[in-house]
């Protein structure tokens, strides 16, 4: 950074474009009205003070936040959104690429510094990456911005060759003049380009001549990953920088009382013993020696208000509120008609999300700056928090985002961040606050609990009238974006996919009674939000209906989709895919089905399980219909459906959190377990074609998971499951079943230490 | 002082006896490639060779460790079998995240050295110590039994389906 200050005087702004309103539309701005309605993405700006063109190395062409063309080497492109597995990094390299006529192997991709100016998804109105929206919000600012970008160059070419710009092409990087046979590469145009006036409008390529748009493309961030060689979080180094592992009180809302230090302080390799509110960490020269230290620590904490606080407790006032709380009305559908009445209540649990990447973070705090090293899904955020604990100016943070190892809405929150400043400020040196699994556990913003009552009237032929709707539990939305809240105070998340269902059906009155924690007890986002947990209730009900009325659950809902082209579509898609009521099955064994219409998309899941005598759940096969739109990249879709759909099916088998003494239960994968290879059956994606906007994808494979295995069970074994996750105990055949060998859990012969 | 053979170097160590291979190796000899995900032995994320071997250097103290030669990520590529796994991940386009896909690779390069060409059931068995939270699970499979046999798994399922329309 010394050297680059003595730079600035070569820095030549001129070429830059800078900051200055846009006019996006903006359809939905999730913040509400906290961020200004420019701050937003755009195809033709970028910052033009000194320390921006400094940090991305001033190239000569830049004409966006997007696009960095230096007078050497590959093209650089700069993403919006954040890379967690999901393949947006590759996405948004095509659509780039495809209007700036590049291929994707002459290209690196840089990580975007915070700001919701230039890096601001329309779709959320600041730098988030969530809610399966990258695609969705970015996808015409970006290939546009490449459209800016080739145009530009293809000018330079034509100012230097004195021809008409018309009469230019481009190929991988290279501007062509036939006619005069000349030719020069993106580097070599890169300065006069930089100097040329930015286009008002610019053409867009036809899609029948995408080159990448549209194809399977393997993923850009694969050949590092592969060799171990990218750089998450966890694996920033810092010259003279210390490893710190935290404690915080186990109890929600409890604090710090003591702590006796003096064993930890002796031990080899210790360096310090910080202290916070809530929590007590111990620095060492690696992470073993602050573990140890952890380790021999006595300390005592104030447990607080939840001290006595049981998962039980939780429930029971849940489902209180499910019964009796007064709701807010998201759809009213009028006074519910005569007919045979059919009523479930279900339950979702807490959640963690348990990234493979322990949650972490890198400070290094100096009197007049704050430099912070860590992945997040919201950088502006991280930064911002991290000015509010320093009480240094927004301008001071240098923050450098990372590879995230894992998000599913965890890493939209900025928790450890905070804790790590509000540590690293206390000491000279740089700080690593890495966390243990357990703590990762313990500590999660969980995805809330829900208790749902759910309703519908039906007509002679059991075909429903009427539904009902209510399902009570915390807001994430209401702390995360007060500002997109309802002026009824609804959470729009608490009822989608609810609200409006895929189904022909004349009437309905769905409500949210908003039911908040104890104090504490934080809910946050996890992978599929919303729809996750209302897909699971409607679903699962849906199945019941179509049981109730003696219909295959198939039939009954395209019976209740006639006029629902893109759910029918991949209702049929999927049915016809897996064969179903082709042939059957074994004794015990059922497929599922489920429907829904989550992020903009349509889907369709059938899941085939096996129902072992003793009630162990063996997963056969998945398959997967999507309409999802125009598709950027086909390989990323499929993939994001099988991984998401494993995650959901691996929560709905396995996963909830439990509460016993004001404290979280569960601590690491051995009693938070996670699907395994051994138990993932395969899961095939099909996909219906067409040129219908984008759909979201990240998070819908997860979405649909839960019903179709709950309905593949009861197909299974006639037990409806009522409450998540599955109950074996539920599915045991009879009493004699046990007696048999019991344990279908995965081999232990493979290496170990 | 320990002596400890990593990736063919020599490398001294002033560390304890007890302290797992997994932290001497990211925090103090500076090879991160190989990670961090549950530190006992239950995730997989850090997985190495030991003699060829797949270990958990998580709960592995490196004072039992000796001249045994220790393989990181880092360099399983120079193996013919963590050559040929290396390429069938990117072939398959295997990663997401990629944070496990080290410990994963490691696993699946043993098994390739041990068992040339794998069941379903030795895959279930040597991999299943391996979670995966974005669940690429799918094309390991694939990508395992491609750097196996050479032949192309049908990593793409997908199809175009424009019959698959509303009817």
């Amino acid at each position: 950074m010394q050297a680059a200050a003595n730079e600035q005087d070569a820095v030549d702004l001129r070429r830059r474009h800078a900051l200055q309103a846009g006019g996006l539309a903006i359809a939905f701005l999730w913040l509400g009205g906290t961020g200004a309605a420019s701050a937003m993405m755009s195809a033709r700006r970028q910052p033009a003070d000194t320390a921006a063109a400094l940090a991305d190395g001033n190239p000569p062409f830049a004409p966006n936040a997007f696009i960095r063309i230096d007078s050497s080497g590959p093209v650089r492109l700069v993403m919006p959104s954040v890379e967690m597995g999901q393949g947006i990094y590759t996405g948004c390299c095509m659509l780039l690429a495809e209007e700036l006529g590049v291929g994707l192997d002459q290209i690196t991709v840089e990580h975007s510094p915070p700001s919701d100016d230039l890096y601001g998804i329309p779709l959320l109105g600041g730098q988030i990456t969530g809610g399966s929206t990258s695609t969705r919000g970015t996808w015409p600012v970006l290939r546009e911005a490449g459209a800016v970008a080739r145009s530009m160059l293809v000018s330079a070419a034509a100012v230097k060759w004195h021809v008409d710009p018309s009469t230019c092409t481009v190929e991988r990087g290279v501007v062509h003049h036939q006619a005069s046979g000349r030719s020069a590469t993106f580097n070599q145009l890169a300065d006069v380009a930089g100097r040329l006036p930015m286009p008002d409008k610019v053409s867009l390529t036809d899609p029948k001549d995408f080159k990448l748009i549209g194809k399977p493309m393997r993923r850009v961030d694969s050949p590092d990953k592969v060799k171990g060689a990218t750089q998450f979080g966890i694996d920033v180094r810092v010259p003279g920088m210390k490893i710190a592992t935290v404690m915080a009180c186990p109890t929600f809302n409890g604090t710090l009382a003591s702590v006796d230090d003096k064993a930890a302080r002796k031990m080899p390799g210790v360096v310090d013993v910080l202290r916070l509110d809530n929590a007590v960490a111990v620095v060492g020269e690696h992470f073993w020696a602050a573990l140890q230290g952890l380790n021999a620590l006595v300390i005592e904490w104030n447990r607080g208000v939840n001290a006595h606080l049981t998962t039980q407790q939780l429930r029971d006032a849940l489902a209180d509120s499910a019964r009796h709380g007064q709701g807010i009305m998201a759809r009213n559908g009028g006074e519910r008609p005569q007919g045979t009445v059919i009523q479930s209540e279900y339950q979702s649990p807490m959640l963690a999300h348990a990234t493979m990447e322990p949650m972490n973070c890198t400070v290094h705090v100096t009197a007049d700056q704050c430099e912070v090293w860590s992945g997040t899904q919201v950088p502006m955020r991280a930064a911002e928090v991290a000015a509010k604990i320093t009480g240094l100016p927004e301008t001071k943070i240098v923050f450098h985002n990372q590879y995230l190892g894992g998000g599913f809405g965890r890493r939209l929150e900025t928790d450890w961040v905070e804790q790590a400043v509000a540590l690293g400020k206390q000491v000279s040196y740089p700080l690593k606050v890495v966390w243990t699994r357990e703590e990762d556990i313990r500590h999660d913003r969980m995805r809330p609990m829900y208790h749902d009552v759910v309703s519908a009237v039906l007509d002679a032929d059991g075909r429903p009238l009427w539904y009902g709707y209510r399902t009570s539990g915390g807001s994430v939305l209401a702390r995360f974006a007060p500002g997109a809240m309802g002026k009824d105070g609804m959470d729009s998340d608490a009822v989608e996919c609810v609200a409006e269902l895929p189904y022909d059906i004349p009437r309905g009155s769905v409500e949210w009674i908003r039911h908040d924690m104890p104090p504490g007890i934080v809910v946050g986002w996890w992978r599929g939000v919303g729809p996750t947990h209302n897909l699971f209730v409607v679903e699962s009900f849906i199945d019941e209906l179509a049981h109730h009325a003696g219909k295959d659950p198939f039939e009954y809902r395209r019976a209740l989709l006639q006029k629902n082209p893109r759910a029918l579509g991949v209702l049929n898609l999927a049915a016809e895919k897996i064969g179903w009521g082709g042939q059957s099955l074994p004794p015990r064994v059922g497929r599922g089905v489920a429907l829904g219409e989550p992020f903009g998309s349509h889907v369709c899941a059938i899941v085939e399980a096996e129902v072992t005598p003793q009630g162990e759940v063996r997963l056969r096969k998945a398959v997967v219909a999507i309409d999802c739109g125009i598709t950027v990249n086909p390989g990323s879709v499929e993939a994001q459906l099988q991984g998401g759909l494993l995650f959901g099916l691996s929560a709905a088998l396995y996963n909830g959190l439990t509460i016993k003494d004001g404290a979280v239960e569960q601590s690491n994968f051995n009693n938070y377990r996670s699907l395994r290879i051994n138990e993932a059956p395969n899961v095939q994606v099909y996909r219906v074609i067409n040129a219908e906007a984008p759909g979201g994808i990240g998070e819908v494979g997860t979405a649909i998971a839960a019903p179709a295995l709950a309905n593949a069970i009861f197909a299974a074994t006639g037990v409806r499951l009522y409450q998540l996750p599955v109950d074996r105990d539920r599915l045991v055949q009879n009493p004699d079943a046990l007696k048999s060998v019991v344990s279908t859990a995965r081999h232990e012969g493979r290496d170990i230490a | 002082m320990l002596s400890l053979s990593v990736n063919g170097q020599s490398y001294p160590v002033d560390v304890p006896d007890d302290m797992p291979l997994l932290w001497v190796l990211r925090d103090v000899i500076g090879l991160t490639g190989t990670k961090f995900g549950c530190g006992i032995a239950q995730c997989g994320a850090c997985t190495v060779h030991l003699d060829g071997q797949a270990v958990r250097s998580c709960v592995l103290p490196v004072g039992a460790i000796g001249q045994r030669a220790i393989t990181t990520i880092e360099v399983i590529g120079n193996t013919p079998a963590g050559q040929k796994i290396q390429q069938a991940w990117l072939d398959v386009d295997v990663v997401q995240c990629g944070y496990c896909q080290s410990g994963q690779i490691m696993s699946a390069a043993a098994l390739l050295a041990r068992t040339p060409n794998p069941t379903d059931a030795d895959i279930d068995t040597a991999m299943s110590g391996n979670i995966c939270r974005c669940a690429t699970y799918v094309r390991i499979r694939a990508a395992i039994k491609q750097a196996a046999t050479g032949k192309a798994q049908v990593p793409q399922t997908m199809v175009s389906a424009p019959e698959g329309a509303a009817s």
